[in-house]
């Protein structure tokens, strides 16, 4: 299997076998708060793909020419939550001064996503993860893929779900189990479905 | 009095999981049995003990602007701790919660608490609140894992609880059990609130 095949396996693992939402829990809070209408919803997607390939590429380095060689491992979680802190700021200030049609767009989702566990959750995952073949660890343009194509996972399922809520709404429903209930059950119909994908063998 | 009162508020009335719906990752992850369920709850619970205390504390020499990225370091340092001290005394645990301890650091319980309640209140009001909403959240956790492992595995804490002829249904233990369970019971908990 040449690279470009790796690279393949690696995008349908990261987008259906091993959905960040639906098989491994993380990101959930965007996920239940931000999908009752569809142009939010793509607006965060977007803007957690953004987020998580660069903190994937910033925490890679960090962890491989900081942590490692100067034998830091134990302050992985401080030095990892405080640099995508301050990734999020700095791109939002950066695309506040030059691109103010797209700060319009996905600006009020930036803040949020600095406590968004799938960030945070993709860079730990990134420094223990093993390319297909099973033995070599992930390296630098590994990292920077894995975080994007987990991020286009996470919004599919964003939006696939922002759809079913927009239907939801005409729906008529017994009043205990409006909004949050019905989304968790939907939510599990839907990773029902995504464990079809699990079978698979690519 | 007040020290009471606002440590009974995080076990029903404000209840992190079931009314504020704060902290869904760790909730839906590790709730596969109840002793990870408690084993998550206590290490929140501490964490949010210690972040709570040290951050009422410092509120008066904090500066407001940078507040955030000060509660981020307390609360990633007494993550550190409780990572470290699991993995060496606990690892069984340790391996099952895995990548969600180091995720207690951006559990939104606890951030939360820092800006909304300790950020404002003194220590003592501060540590009734932080036990308040730990045990909240230790006991909504149980209650998720006792569904999900009674009837995905037929046990409770390890011992057969249910009848020989059941058999389990392994998919309450599996990831769409997991929504599907706190979905019914948030539902539940919907109508009971009804009813009153």
């Amino acid at each position: 299997m040449g690279y470009l095949g790796e690279i393949f396996v690696m995008a349908m693992t990261a987008i259906f076998i091993q959905n960040f939402v639906l098989a491994r829990f993380l990101g959930l809070c965007p996920y239940l708060g931000v999908s009752k209408k569809l142009d939010s919803a793509l607006g965060m997607g977007l803007a957690v793909i953004f987020v998580m390939t660069l903190a994937s590429a910033i925490t890679f380095l960090i962890n491989k020419y900081l942590l490692i060689r100067y034998d830091l491992m134990y302050l992985q979680t401080i030095a990892f939550i405080l640099t995508i802190a301050a990734l999020v700021q700095f791109v939002e200030m950066v695309i506040q001064k030059n691109a103010p049609a797209l700060y319009n767009s996905l600006g009020v989702f930036l803040p949020l996503i600095t406590t968004n566990c799938a960030v945070l959750g993709v860079a730990i995952l990134n420094t223990t993860a093993f390319r297909p073949d099973g033995v070599t660890p992930y390296n630098f343009l590994d990292s920077v893929l894995n975080g994007f194509f987990s991020g286009v996972g996470f919004t599919v399922v964003l939006l696939a779900m922002a759809g079913l809520r927009m239907r939801l709404e005409k729906a008529e429903l017994p009043k205990s189990m409006q909004g949050m209930p019905i989304a968790l059950i939907i939510a599990g119909i839907m990773a029902l479905a995504f464990y079809g994908f699990m079978g698979f063998k690519i | 009095m007040n020290f009471i009162k606002e440590l009974s508020k995080g076990l029903i009335k404000e209840n992190p999981i079931f009314v504020l719906v704060l902290g869904m990752c760790p909730t839906l992850a590790v709730t596969t049995s109840v002793v990870n369920a408690l084993g998550m709850g206590f290490a929140a619970t501490f964490v949010l003990l210690c972040s709570n205390i040290i951050i009422s504390m410092i509120k008066n020499v904090t500066p407001s602007k940078i507040r955030i990225p000060v509660y981020i370091v307390v609360i990633a340092s007494f993550v550190s701790i409780v990572d470290m001290v699991m993995a060496a005394y606990l690892p069984a645990l340790h391996k099952n919660l895995g990548l969600f301890i180091p995720l207690i650091v951006v559990n939104c319980i606890i951030l939360g608490r820092a800006e909304a309640f300790a950020s404002k209140n003194n220590v003592i009001m501060s540590i009734a609140d932080a036990l308040g909403m730990g045990l909240g959240f230790t006991l909504s956790l149980s209650l998720v894992g006792s569904v999900r492992e009674i009837i995905g595995a037929g046990t409770w804490l390890g011992f057969k609880v249910t009848p020989l002829t059941y058999d389990p249904m392994l998919v309450a233990i599996l990831a769409p059990g997991a929504f599907i369970s706190l979905g019914f019971l948030m539902a539940l908990m919907n109508m009971l609130k009804e009813k009153k």
